[in-house]
């Protein structure tokens, strides 16, 4: 992403936004309310187009990808989905496998593996509409990891979340962040929307602090995360010590 | 919660509609019994002998029981569509104006056609469709060409935008109507009427024609759609992001279900429900996925539709019943208790 800027109606909603995201990497975009988080991932998902700037993904511009090629490379989790059809949570699942044809029987395979992936499978017969947010969020989850399970034609792959863990209990959220930080392991480049400081010094390579719609701060947690940034970005009063158990920063506010 | 397997479903309905069809063609004013009605069917097949017998069942009722089978397969695919659209099971055809643009332009060549007719400016007739029907499918594809065009801007079509723009438009569509109304004589107004209730009297090969060609265009786009809808469900953006062309598939299935409603209205009139109805009986027998729903609404419509109207035939001989009547008579009730029920389940977020 390169110095990337967005007015709409005349609101500046990011102005020169640069970073890039290499495989094996966790960003995590932090901020308060309103500071560009979610524009920022549709412009980099390539839902919104920049106004000035440009977005490149595997070395392409965002734009120039055709939908459904992009799609078997980059698996993107909106806030608050809404789907008010009785699928069963299998089929939401499996509908992560639209873009892609690997037959019915490696689909079933890949679905139940990513539903085992976020604590899920018990999950599979129940239908949707009738789970608990929680429980819906995880099928979501399930659904964006069927859909880069693989990589296709060798092009590495990304995976967008915004507040992936927000209706979580404390289990699931540290289950996420494993899973996130597993997936990085393998390969995946992984930018996630977390509101939780110390949850995004958990599992975060590298952060970016943004405050309306400019980039404060972009480097480790340990750069990001001073007590002079956290009262400049949320205008709170901040200590920051480090983590005795993963060795982190530790935000105590 | 699924009570049939999608083949089960598929298979019952392929066994079901040649029967409802058969038992449609052998009920009416004149019933036929079974052997009379396979004697029939050998002498003039066979032998080329045309009796009474036959030219009821081959010329009158078969293309009714025909157009009714089209009919419910139009209306109720062209509902699965919209609902998958709007992402709400509670959506039909009419809510983007096609129902009640019809109803006006109608109304306008029922009142106003006469005084053009007599001074030479139009044909009597096309292809068959009276000059009301022709009147019906402008009124409805002007309404929803209004409707698309309100809705959509640079950005895209705005589903709600639609919806919101559809009530606006059939308002407007409904003030026209009671307008022609007003100036109606009586015997313009019972004509009015009856064709908003929605009748296949005038049932002939022309007006079969005209539908199959809809239904077979239904046939041949839906259900390549039904991926698409699928994904479409989780939300627009969610779709775009498993690699759905959203706009475009927004605009197919706009235009394919208003050609197909307008048709069916031209021909019909309002046959009310079938497109909200008949996709919600499918989705509770086997499931929301429109891989399976599009050809098990086209083919319950079908066969909903023949039962209907055989019924709307035979319920008060020697007359015979709007089969738009029937389907409203049972479509309503069913829809308050849909409500009740999703109520009962405090059914989120099913309104928009």
């Amino acid at each position: 992403m390169e110095s990337v800027s967005l007015r709409l109606h005349g609101a500046q909603l990011l102005k020169d936004v640069s970073f890039a995201v290499q495989p094996g990497e966790v960003l995590t975009i932090l901020g308060p309310n309103g500071a560009g988080k979610s524009t920022l991932l549709r412009v980099l998902s390539g839902e919104w187009a920049p106004g000035a700037g440009e977005v490149t993904f595997n070395g392409r511009p965002i734009q120039q990808w055709h939908a459904a090629e992009r799609a078997r490379a980059m698996a993107v989790l909106p806030q608050g989905a809404t789907l008010d059809f009785p699928f069963t949570c299998e089929e939401v699942v499996m509908l992560g496998r639209t873009p892609h044809d690997t037959g019915l029987q490696r689909d079933t395979e890949i679905v139940s593996a990513a539903l085992t992936a976020v604590d899920g499978s018990h999950l599979r017969g129940r239908i949707y509409t009738q789970l608990s947010g929680g429980e819906k969020q995880r099928v979501q989850l399930a659904r964006v990891l069927a859909q880069i399970w693989e990589p296709v034609a060798d092009q590495a792959r990304i995976l967008i979340l915004d507040e992936p863990t927000a209706s979580f209990d404390l289990a699931h959220q540290q289950l996420t962040l494993d899973l996130v930080q597993q997936l990085a392991g393998q390969g995946f480049g992984v930018v996630m929307v977390l509101h939780d400081l110390n949850m995004a010094a958990r599992c975060a390579t590298r952060m970016l602090l943004l405050d309306c719609g400019r980039m404060v701060e972009h480097g480790t947690p340990l750069a990001v995360l001073t007590p002079d940034n956290i009262r400049r970005v949320f205008g709170v009063s901040a200590v920051v010590q480090t983590n005795p158990l993963t060795g982190n920063p530790l935000v105590i506010t | 919660m699924r009570l049939l397997r999608h083949r089960q479903l598929i298979w019952a309905l392929l066994i079901a509609l040649p029967v409802v069809l058969v038992i449609g063609m052998l009920s009416g004013a004149v019933w036929i019994t079974p052997p009379a009605f396979i004697a029939t069917l050998q002498q003039s097949l066979l032998e080329g002998v045309s009796s009474l017998e036959s030219l009821i069942l081959f010329s009158i009722r078969l293309p009714r029981v025909i157009l009714a089978a089209l009919l419910g397969a139009v209306l109720a695919g062209a509902g699965a569509a919209m609902q998958g659209l709007f992402r709400n099971p509670l959506a039909d055809p009419s809510l983007i104006g096609v129902a009640s643009g019809a109803s006006a332009g109608a109304g306008f060549v029922v009142v106003f056609g006469g005084a053009f007719f007599s001074a030479g400016w139009v044909p009597a007739g096309l292809v068959g469709m009276s000059l009301v029907a022709l009147g019906a499918f402008g009124g409805g594809f002007v309404a929803v060409i209004l409707v698309y065009r309100l809705a959509t801007t640079e950005a895209g079509t705005s589903v709600a935008t639609m919806l919101l723009a559809g009530i606006a438009i059939s308002a407007l569509a409904g003030a026209l109507n009671s307008l022609f109304s007003f100036f109606a004589d009586n015997d313009m107004l019972r004509r009015i009427s009856l064709w908003q209730m929605g009748s296949l009297e005038g049932a002939n090969w022309e007006r079969v024609g005209i539908v199959a060609v809809a239904a077979l265009l239904m046939v041949a786009v839906l259900p390549r759609q039904s991926q698409a809808l699928n994904a479409l469900l989780l939300g627009e953006s969610e779709a775009r992001h498993l690699g759905v062309a959203v706009e475009s598939l927004k605009r197919r299935i706009i235009l394919i279900t208003a050609f197909g409603v307008g048709i069916a209205v031209a021909t019909s009139g309002i046959v009310a429900f079938v497109g909200l109805m008949v996709p919600h009986w499918v989705r509770l027998l086997i499931g929301p996925d429109h891989r399976y729903l599009i050809p098990g609404s086209l083919l319950m419509g079908a066969v909903f539709m023949v039962v209907a109207d055989t019924l709307a035939r035979v319920l008060i001989l020697p007359a015979e019943l709007p089969t738009g009547v029937i389907t409203a008579l049972l479509g309503a009730p069913f829809f308050v208790s849909l409500l009740i029920q999703q109520r009962r389940r405090n059914y989120s977020g099913v309104l928009p």
